[in-house]
């Protein structure tokens, strides 16, 4: 048997099913990997004495008939859990204990899953790198100094470093994709309305979708399928049946067709990630796919929209934070200067930056000429992807338009961090499923991702196609562990 | 179109979020660079758009008004930063 912590899901839940692994061995496993893997950064908070308690509560009498059988899970902390503090990567949130729990996080334990502790993520998970955080960035596992992406960077990076089996991120304009990008792993954003928002921490309602994110693509079938439900909590949760994703799991794509959008063809694109799609498209041809040639006429008109309507409702969403009723607050003479104050020091750079922006493009004379304007551009990028299916079951673009770049590299110029998501913030726009998959390496070695889109509701189908893919890609992430420390 | 510093003064203000001139200044620049790239918008004709305001075409349920939970209001004041086991506590604000 492979060592414990590198093992994927699927393996997990094998080998506790036959009982040649208990969950507390696997929980120790993790544990003590984490200890000696500090210097990545990935933990916020650990509930590792809590964790080994209930692993051993588990193995006194195993239901094996859970899908998550005492497997232990460390989840971004965007994601409230009652009794463990949630910081959201925020220092406004520093001290927040909340006593609920995220019905995401709910349907993991639902099916026998042990919380490990809570990742770092960008602050409000508004960042590409990973470096907005309070608590710190992170290192990518794939080389030192590298960032691990972003806003899920502590999730991409523990499950690269084999911290953790899966976890969950969430995505409002790429935040689960481009991480999986960077460290060479699987993030699927599902279809808005799938997986229940009620209980994490909100950034832009309208774009914000939990996903699973995993080492491959049947682990990631395996943890959507637990993941996603309806839910009364959570006004925008929609009621539709879903599949059984890992049960239902296929290489066959045999005449699928698959779109290729010539717009994300994007000016001073690495000639690796063309290569890298150009691979990607031969490997579906391979698998009996069919490729069609579409136009998504308004990709360049995404990121800038997603600029206006993400920070306008994160502006709304933050306006909670006033120190109040939890939180940090710092005191004033009277109420508004406390408010004043408690939101200057609560906060970081980058998250006023955007509140400062939301705030503007919603003030008196000037909602119509951004707001308006952005949910009209909205309308036509939406409505691309609409005609664009009306002719393919899917679409394959590379993830990110270069892989993991330095840390410190990008922070001083907002702008270039913002391309980053070029790729992924259309599909949060038309509030379509995306997945990103390892696809290879570039000339520094470091992982690149594609990324497969579908239809609303259509999760099986990229899953499919990725699994397809991932075969004939055979992708390894030669990790070395140079941060283990004794 | 460019924003000035009174400018930046007033959206801080509406924001609740208190800046000093130096921290004013870098915002300005900040806020220039990315509504310059936000302009671009502009060169699309949207006159006969419908604006999208609900990306997942469902209208909102509706349920009956009845109470859930239990009494919950030591769970909701656990999290108070001035302790007190009834009330949040505030700046005085009736003179």
């Amino acid at each position: 048997m492979s060592d414990i912590t590198s093992q994927s899901l699927f393996e997990l839940t094998s080998n506790i099913k036959e009982k040649k692994l208990s969950s507390e061995e696997i929980t120790k496993a993790f544990i003590n990997r984490a200890e000696k893997s500090k210097k990545l950064n990935v933990y916020v908070t650990d509930n590792f004495e809590k964790a080994i308690d209930q692993s051993k509560k588990f193995d006194s009498n195993p239901n094996l008939d859970f899908k998550l059988p005492g497997i232990p899970i460390a989840v971004k902390d965007l994601f409230c859990t009652n009794g463990v503090r949630t910081t959201a990567g925020s220092k406004i949130l520093n001290n927040f204990v909340p006593t609920y729990e995220s019905t995401v996080t709910q349907n993991l334990w639902n099916q026998g899953a042990i919380l490990l502790g809570k990742l770092n993520c960008d602050e409000f998970a508004m960042g590409s790198s990973n470096e907005t955080s309070f608590f710190g960035n992170v290192q990518n596992p794939v080389g030192e100094n590298l960032v691990p992406g972003g806003s899920s960077g502590g999730s991409s990076a523990a499950v690269a470093a084999n911290l953790t089996p899966v976890t969950i991120g969430t995505d409002t304009g790429g935040s689960i994709r481009q991480p999986a990008s960077f460290t060479g792993t699987v993030g699927l954003k599902p279809t808005y309305g799938s997986c229940s928002r009620y209980g994490i921490v909100a950034f832009a309602s309208s774009l914000d979708q939990a996903g699973p994110m995993t080492k491959n693509v049947r682990d990631c079938s395996m943890l959507l399928e637990v993941i996603s439900s309806f839910d009364q909590k959570d006004s925008t949760s929609i009621d539709y049946k879903r599949n059984n994703y890992s049960k239902e799991l296929s290489k066959d794509i045999k005449g699928k067709k698959i779109g290729i959008p010539k717009e994300y063809r994007v000016d001073n694109m690495p000639d690796e990630i063309e290569q890298l799609w150009k691979n990607g498209i031969s490997y579906a041809k391979d698998c009996g796919a069919e490729i069609i040639d579409i136009s998504l006429p308004h990709t360049n008109y995404a990121l800038p929209t997603y600029y206006i309507v993400a920070p306008a409702e994160a502006s709304s969403n933050l306006a909670r934070y006033d120190g109040v009723k939890y939180g940090f607050r710092s005191p004033g003479q009277n109420l508004i200067e406390m408010y004043e104050k408690t939101r200057s020091e609560g906060f970081g750079d980058e998250v006023k930056r955007r509140i400062m922006i939301g705030t503007y493009v919603l003030s008196s004379g000037y909602y119509d000429a951004y707001y308006l304007k952005a949910q009209k551009v909205r309308q036509l990028i939406k409505k691309d992807f609409d005609d664009a299916f009306s002719k393919v079951d899917a679409i394959l673009t590379p993830s990110t338009p270069s892989s993991a770049f330095k840390i410190g590299e990008k922070t001083n110029d907002p702008v270039s961090m913002y391309l980053n998501d070029i790729f992924t913030v259309p599909i949060n726009l038309a509030g379509l499923p995306g997945i990103s998959i390892p696809a290879g390496k570039d000339k520094n070695n470091y992982p690149l991702g594609l990324q497969v889109i579908g239809k609303p509701f259509d999760e099986q189908n990229i899953l499919n196609i990725s699994y397809a893919l991932e075969d004939k890609i055979n992708f390894k992430n030669d990790i070395l562990d140079w941060w283990l420390s004794e | 179109m460019s924003i000035d510093l009174k400018t930046v003064k007033h959206i801080s203000k509406l924001a609740r979020i208190s800046i000093d001139d130096e921290k004013a200044n870098k915002l300005k620049g900040d806020l220039n660079n990315i509504f310059e790239f936000i302009e671009k918008l502009n060169e699309l004709n949207t006159d006969n758009v419908q604006a999208l305001t609900s990306i997942a075409e469902t209208t909102l349920r509706f349920r009956k008004d009845e109470i859930k939970s239990e009494n919950i209001r030591e769970k909701i004041l656990k999290n108070s930063p001035e302790e007190n086991k009834d009330f949040f506590v505030v700046p005085k604000v009736v003179e």
